[in-house]
């Protein structure tokens, strides 16, 4: 039996049922100090004084650090991936709730988080902005310079610019759009918005810091811990192999736990103190950690004869007090933002900015589901407008493989047509659906979008064959979920033509596993995928060459382990296969966004969904999600199609609930009794698939799969609300009262401001 | 803050004496002593992950005073497989891939313990119901919903836990 396209389960399962997995949320080392964050309370401000005397005194209070304490070490303590704008403790200023600005530490966490109370700050508060169309323009300005990292080439350019809150302005030219609009008989322009929300891993963020003679381990729950080595060993101003980055299995990440988050602090506290130190968040502080972007988009289509000849985007990112991956966002997923459609004419101007709210990053789709959201309302209120069938005018419409997409780069292996006919075919869209005439209408609603995946971008893998036989895998992906430990084994266990269970997997070590950018953006399966094939087929060439040496004859059926035995005259030694991907990339004219490759694949999804809509009180239901993806040929079917219920019901919460609640830069819901995910009685009835599509460039034919169900769930059940009642939601969350207040202002009956 | 106090307790079968602060929690004590199993995750009982059973009735060991388990008997996910075999319950987790991270399945699995030792036969309702206190962020729940129903199905056959192997 094939082990590529076997489910297997998971390698870690009687781990994780067990309760025996291992999280940095576990782990203890002797001597180990905690420390707790002071956080600023004010949006935006200079700091005056900053007294700590009364908090160093209390009883087991072991040490309270400030800023200008890490300032001594580090002359200039800022990291960042994008940008060098986030020092490791406030400096100077604070730029949100909830900015880290002192540090205490102490054996018991609970002594430690008691002390915050007794540190004084005083600020002299400055002016703050919060909305991302304002920031673009505004004369309150968050940082004073810009400060990119020099890690990406299409963002060196911003450096020195100063007085402006706009970290990217991506811009996407094709065709002409002047003559676009003109020759067009219709033109259609909306504005929609998202809100701020977050990731929530019920493991909040943790990091470990242990101080060696000339070294620092850092054991810490990242999903990039070649970029974290990397990030430390600049700060230190160390050589990266005196840093080593320990990752165990993750409790969720989905983008909350990129690039630098807590270790530069962990890691300057533990070289300050010399112990281990654990710098680990409540859920609350997540709030204060890393988000995922609100947006504001304007779209503007025109039409000629039910074919889109033309679109301009016009994206606002608000990311947040520090950029962390914001600019990426901007850029990476800006130009998708006319969605997976065939259009001549095209322009994107994708903004990113600098307001007084917590930090904005990757949340899985990496900005993607905000753009879907917009440009599938618009295309269905087209359609609407059209009178054509809502399923109909995109498939007229559709990015087919062969075509170019708005940067010139021509599709190849995306199944946007299939995953749409498949949504038509499972949503029984032929049909006619009984809307109801009563208090509870019903509605249905489909939406589609794409992703492109990441480049420049390397991922590294080793496998190592013991003497008997035995193999293990060492890889810098890391397990935080999505099954990554599983599906790298079956790809050894493919090549190897041995049991997947066989294969071992070390996962998360920069000491031993090479370089990987990360996991992230649904890259690992395609990225560090094809690595490790290449470094099982090396090992199988090695092995080869060894039976050749023993003088066996080629495609001789050989035991391993004899083969050991004649090389090394005992059980002894080992065979070492090594694999490095780096994807053929180009990059886009910084004018026009124009690339003949912009990316190493496409990801393609799309959902549809029933909705029942209570038109007395506006509450939703959504009696049915169907979620379609081309994953390419997935290597574990049945830990893929968790991949995509759960992306969907991610976003479900992100559609109805999920909202961070701001007064005055102050997150007001900061708890999970006030900000609400999706739990049991939540879920409508799911039905996931994956299409029958092949990644020709991809390990087996596989490609990613973990943000792909994001993308058209929002925008299908908004379709749906339209469609049951008539109504047009524009801004995420949808929420009853809106709702409400909607359909009573459509009625002629508004309700009043006390209702 | 830091009063001490001696307890004893009933911990997975075995009996245990140890000494905790007083502002502690049931989940630190566990930590204390090496049980991980049951993890604070929310911090206000809402998220299920630090589900803890004591005299018989899971609580949220976050909210659960550490010395309230004086004389009581304790149970955590790790006494479920403590004769070497895994319980129908994880098996069914397991045949089901109920689980992505897995921070939240500790808890999860504990409840459907106590829901089948309740209800043999659930239906969905009554899952949806009793297992609405547990939150799964990588949501999951298409699958726990399965693995209930195949626990319940793997203890009602007459050979018990033996046929989940």
């Amino acid at each position: 039996m094939s082990e590529f396209g076997r489910s297997v389960p998971r390698l870690e399962a009687r781990a994780k049922v067990t309760g025996r997995a291992e999280y940095v949320h576990n782990m203890r080392l002797p001597g180990m100090l905690h420390a707790k964050i002071f956080r600023s309370t004010l949006a935006h401000g200079k700091i005056i004084r900053l007294d700590v005397s009364t908090a160093c005194k209390i009883d087991g209070v072991h040490d309270v650090f400030t800023g200008e304490d890490i300032r001594k070490i580090i002359p200039e303590p800022y990291f960042g991936p994008a940008f060098h704008d986030q020092p490791i403790l406030a400096l100077d200023k604070v730029h949100f709730v909830g900015e880290p600005v002192a540090v205490v530490l102490a054996a018991d966490p609970h002594i430690a988080e008691q002390a915050l109370q007794a540190i004084d700050a005083e600020y002299e508060e400055l002016p703050a902005v919060f909305d991302e169309v304002e920031a673009a323009r505004s004369d309150c300005i968050v940082h004073e310079v810009l400060k990119p990292a020099g890690t990406f080439a299409d963002l060196k350019h911003l450096a020195g610019r100063r007085d402006t809150n706009v970290t990217l302005d991506y811009r996407l030219r094709r065709g002409d759009m002047d003559k676009g609009f003109a020759a067009s008989d219709h033109v259609f322009e909306h504005i929609f918005r998202t809100q701020q929300v977050l990731h929530v891993p019920l493991e909040s963020h943790a990091s470990i810091a242990v101080p060696g003679a000339d070294s620092l381990v850092i054991h810490t729950s990242t999903q990039t811990p070649s970029f974290v080595r990397t990030e430390i060993a600049r700060l230190l101003g160390w050589p990266e192999n005196r840093v080593s980055v320990r990752v165990p299995f993750l409790g969720g990440g989905f983008g909350a736990k990129v690039y630098v988050k807590l270790e530069a602090l962990a890691a300057v506290l533990a070289l300050m103190v010399r112990r281990p130190v654990k710098v680990a968040l409540t859920m609350e502080e997540q709030f204060y950690t890393i988000s995922k972007h609100a947006t504001t988009f304007r779209i503007k289509s025109g039409v000629k004869d039910g074919k889109i000849i033309a679109r301009s985007c016009e994206v606002f990112w608000n990311g947040g007090a520090y950029a962390d991956i914001g600019p990426r966002v901007a850029q990476k997923t800006g130009f998708t933002a006319a969605g997976p459609y065939d259009i001549e004419n095209v322009s994107i101007d994708s903004t990113e900015v600098y307001t007084n709210r917590p930090p904005a990053g990757a949340l899985r789709g990496f900005g993607v589901p905000q753009l879907v959201w917009a440009y599938e309302c618009h295309t269905d209120l087209i359609a609407r407008e059209l009178g054509v069938d809502a399923l109909e005018f995109r498939r007229r419409n559709i990015l087919r493989d062969g075509r170019p997409h708005a940067t010139g780069t021509v599709m190849k292996n995306t199944a946007i047509d299939k995953v749409l006919d498949r949504i038509a075919e499972r949503m029984n869209w032929q049909a006619p659906l009984d809307r109801g005439s009563g208090r509870v209408r019903r509605g249905r609603g489909i939406a589609i979008g794409i992703k492109a995946s990441i480049s420049p971008t390397t991922s590294g893998a080793i496998v190592n064959i013991s003497a008997d036989g035995s193999i293990v895998l060492y890889t810098n992906t890391i397990d935080m979920g999505q099954g990554s430990d599983t599906a790298m084994a079956q790809i050894v266990a493919e090549v190897l033509n041995v049991e997947t269970e066989l294969v071992r997997v070390v996962h998360g070590n920069t000491d031993v596993a090479p370089y990987d950018m990360g996991t992230l953006g649904s890259r690992s399966t395609f990225h560090m995928g094809n690595a490790v094939r290449r470094a099982a087929e090396d090992a199988r060439e090695k092995l080869a060459a060894l039976a050749a040496e023993a003088g066996l004859p080629i495609g001789t059926n050989y035991d391993v382990r004899e083969l050991f035995r004649k090389r090394y005259g005992m059980q002894a030694g080992n065979v070492i296969g090594t694999g490095i991907y780096v994807p053929a990339y180009t990059p886009p004219d910084p004018a026009t966004g124009q690339s003949s490759n912009v990316t190493p694949f496409w990801m393609a999804g799309g959902s549809g969904a029933e909705v029942e809509v209570d038109t007395e009180t506006g509450q939703v239901r959504v009696l049915r999600l169907v979620n379609v993806a081309d994953a390419g040929k997935p290597v574990n079917p049945k830990i893929c199609k968790t991949q995509i219920s759960g992306g969907a019901i991610m976003q479900l919460g992100f559609t109805l609930s999920e909202d961070m609640v701001f007064d005055g830069g102050q997150v007001t819901n900061a708890s999970f009794a006030d900000y609400k995910i999706p739990g049991f009685r939540d879920i409508p009835v799911m039905e996931s698939e994956v299409v029958s599509a092949v990644q020709e460039t991809g390990p087996f034919g596989a490609k990613g799969v973990g943000e792909t169900a994001t993308f058209g769930v929002s925008p299908a059940i908004a379709n749906a609300i339209h469609d049951a009642v008539g109504i047009r939601v524009t801004e995420l969350p949808i929420k009853a009262e809106h709702l409400l207040r909607a359909m009573r202002e459509a009625e002629g009956r508004p309700l009043g401001n006390g209702e | 803050m830091s009063t001490r106090r001696e307890i004893r307790l009933i911990l997975n079968g075995h009996a245990v004496r140890t000494t905790v602060e007083t502002h502690r929690n049931l989940v630190e004590m566990l930590h204390e002593l090496g049980l991980f199993g049951a993890r604070e995750s929310c911090g206000q009982g809402l998220c299920g992950c630090c589900t803890v059973i004591v005299d018989g009735t899971a609580v949220s060991g976050c909210l659960y005073p550490a010395v309230a388990v004086d004389g009581k008997h304790v149970t955590t996910v790790e006494n479920l497989d403590a004769n070497g075999r895994l319980s129908p319950v994880q098996q069914a987790f397991i045949d089901s891939g109920a689980f992505q991270c897995g921070f939240c399945t500790p808890g999860f699995i504990l409840m459907t313990e106590q829901l089948l030792a309740q209800h043999p036969d659930p239906d969905e309702d009554a899952i949806r119901h009793y297992l609405s206190g547990n939150l799964c962020r990588c949501a999951a729940y298409p699958e726990i919903m399965d693995a209930v129903k195949l626990a319940a199905r793997l203890k009602a056959r007459p050979t018990g836990r033996n046929s989940a192997e």
